[in-house]
């Protein structure tokens, strides 16, 4: 059984040594309650993987790491901090030390792809338009992207959006880099680019990178370690290879990609359908 | 539910708007007076951009409106002083007229259609496309970012639309005084500069400058609260018009009662 890969509370441990420490997180919204107690840390320069089925709650954890969602207890060890009840220039000063690669690329449609990586820096640093220049052409070098920071996004593909979006969030050359769904929507070819970019930058930076996806075959490229989320709770927390041998039914049902079984019994689809009742899984 | 649980509960939700329009215009009032004194100076190439699609690119519109509409006033005025034979005060009603109420009021009007609506889409996208999840995400705070150059765009430039649309109502009115009431161009303008006080200047751009207030708060406002999905999106530009328009007629309503009951007697 994986009940070894299941995590403790780790609250009363220290969280040196881990890039990220993240403490009994509870996060709602509204009345409803979306993670229930999670625990797991980072170590330094380590790829994580958050990987789970919709609803589980893989994109609100995301959402709370990066500091877009108040947790409504719980804490966030970030370099010695805890980000979770941080504000004001303290949380400023944390937030850019980290870089988010949103899902569909969130990058600013009014502005080039150069201007979209040049923000950070003329917001944040008092660098001259030379040497900003330098740096987004660096960055948009280390992602493939040389010669586009002419280009709106709108004129870029799917791919290259996730590439200029990643050279944005490298910009501020930040020590944790977060990634959500980078192959989503993308084909095979493309996606494995971006799975490359991630290994890539992780060997040359040894940057912590916590990575949410769905993607199976991705998951296990990229990571070093891996978290499995369902319904809120982390069912599973190890070593890919932890992982693999994992029994926990969960887990065997998302790794070996098998469906959800059918209602359990025909009055259960009928609530299901008038609306009395949830849907109950046998 | 009943009627008076209905008025209670639009009620609470009017009051909790406004207060979140108030905490809007304040965070951008902050960013734009006291920013540059606590070290987080604004982008203003960012305002001067926001002044120049809020009044100089609507200086056509607003020139052509203004000048229909004090031919409009001319012509209404003078078919009542035409019979109390003073045809003679057209130039001075539709100064007043223009410079008080008209001029402030439609300008207002033309710039909700124009930026109003695109504050609203613009801030609405971008919270779709979750450029504003990024913003926070890249330590920018949206507010500083994102409203604050429209703010101080819009509060310098619609009280100088206010004024060019004044002159332009005035030059409307002169078409009628020159051609239909005995008026050459130059003692038009001088009739007009005799029957305007500094007041009557003053008051229309007070009321312009709070209406560029309103409507900065309520297009940015709509956006930033843009449910998900791109139809949300014309939602809130249609509903910024139309918050903005029912505003600042209420806005124009207080501040004119206002200058009346305050006004020199």
């Amino acid at each position: 059984m994986a009940s070894h890969l299941i995590p403790k509370s780790e609250s009363d441990e220290k969280p040196a040594g881990a890039a990220i420490a993240v403490r009994d997180l509870r996060v709602k919204y509204g009345e409803r309650e979306i993670l229930h107690g999670v625990n797991f840390e980072v170590p330094s320069g380590a790829t994580l993987v958050i990987l789970g089925g919709s609803g589980s709650g893989k994109s609100t954890l995301l959402r709370t790491l990066v500091g877009l969602e108040r947790p409504s207890s719980g804490e966030i060890w970030i370099r010695g901090k805890d980000f979770a009840a941080l504000s004001g220039a303290e949380r400023d000063h944390l937030l850019k030390k980290m870089g988010m690669s949103f899902q569909q690329g969130a990058l600013f449609g009014s502005m080039t792809v150069g201007d979209n990586v040049a923000l950070p820096l003329r917001e944040h640093t008092e660098l001259d338009e030379s040497t900003i220049g330098i740096i987004v052409r660096l960055k948009l070098d280390q992602v493939g992207l040389s010669g586009f920071e002419n280009y709106k996004p709108a004129q870029l593909s799917g791919g290259m959006k996730k590439r200029a979006a990643i050279a944005r969030a490298l910009a501020m050359d930040p020590e944790i880099l977060f990634f959500d769904e980078p192959s989503a929507g993308l084909d095979p070819i493309i996606a494995a680019g971006i799975d490359e970019l991630i290994l890539k930058l992780k060997k040359a930076f040894r940057m912590t990178i916590v990575v949410v996806t769905h993607e199976l075959a991705s998951a296990f490229l990229i990571a070093d370690r891996m978290i499995v989320l369902d319904k809120g709770v982390i069912v599973a927390n190890g070593t890919m290879a932890e992982l693999r041998d994992s029994q926990h039914p969960r887990v065997r049902q998302f790794l070996d990609r098998i469906p959800e079984p059918e209602l359990a019994a025909e009055i259960d689809y009928l609530q299901m359908l008038t609306g009395e009742t949830p849907p109950q899984r046998r | 539910m009943s009627l008076s649980e209905n008025i209670g509960e639009a009620t609470i939700n009017g009051l909790a708007y406004l207060g979140s329009l108030a905490q809007l215009t304040g965070g951008a009032a902050k960013a734009v007076f006291a920013g540059p004194f606590q070290g987080k100076g604004m982008n203003y190439a960012r305002s001067v951009h926001q002044a120049m699609a809020v009044g100089i690119e609507a200086l056509p519109i607003a020139s052509l409106i203004s000048f229909f509409i004090g031919l409009i006033l001319a012509l209404q005025s003078a078919y009542e002083l035409r019979r109390l034979g003073a045809l003679q005060l057209v130039a001075s009603a539709v100064a007043v007229s223009m410079s008080r109420e008209l001029g402030p009021l439609m300008t207002a009007i033309i710039v909700i259609g124009r930026s109003g609506s695109a504050f609203a889409a613009e801030i609405g996208t971008m919270k779709v496309n979750e450029e504003i999840d990024a913003l926070h995400t890249m330590a920018l705070e949206p507010v500083h970012f994102l409203v604050a150059p429209k703010f101080l765009a819009m509060i310098l430039m619609l009280p100088c639309l206010t004024t060019w649309s004044d002159f332009m109502g005035v030059l409307g009115g002169s078409l009628f005084g020159v051609t239909n009431a005995g008026f050459t161009l130059g003692s038009y303008i001088r009739t007009t500069l005799d029957a305007l006080v500094m007041r009557d200047i003053f008051t229309g751009l007070v009321k312009s400058l709070m209406f560029g207030v309103v409507i900065t708060a309520v297009g940015c406002q709509e956006g930033f609260t843009t449910g998900l999905g791109s139809e949300q999106v014309g939602r809130s530009t249609t509903s910024a018009v139309v918050k903005s328009i029912t505003l600042v007629v209420v806005v124009d309503l207080v501040f004119t009662a206002l200058f009346y009951f305050t006004a020199p007697r």
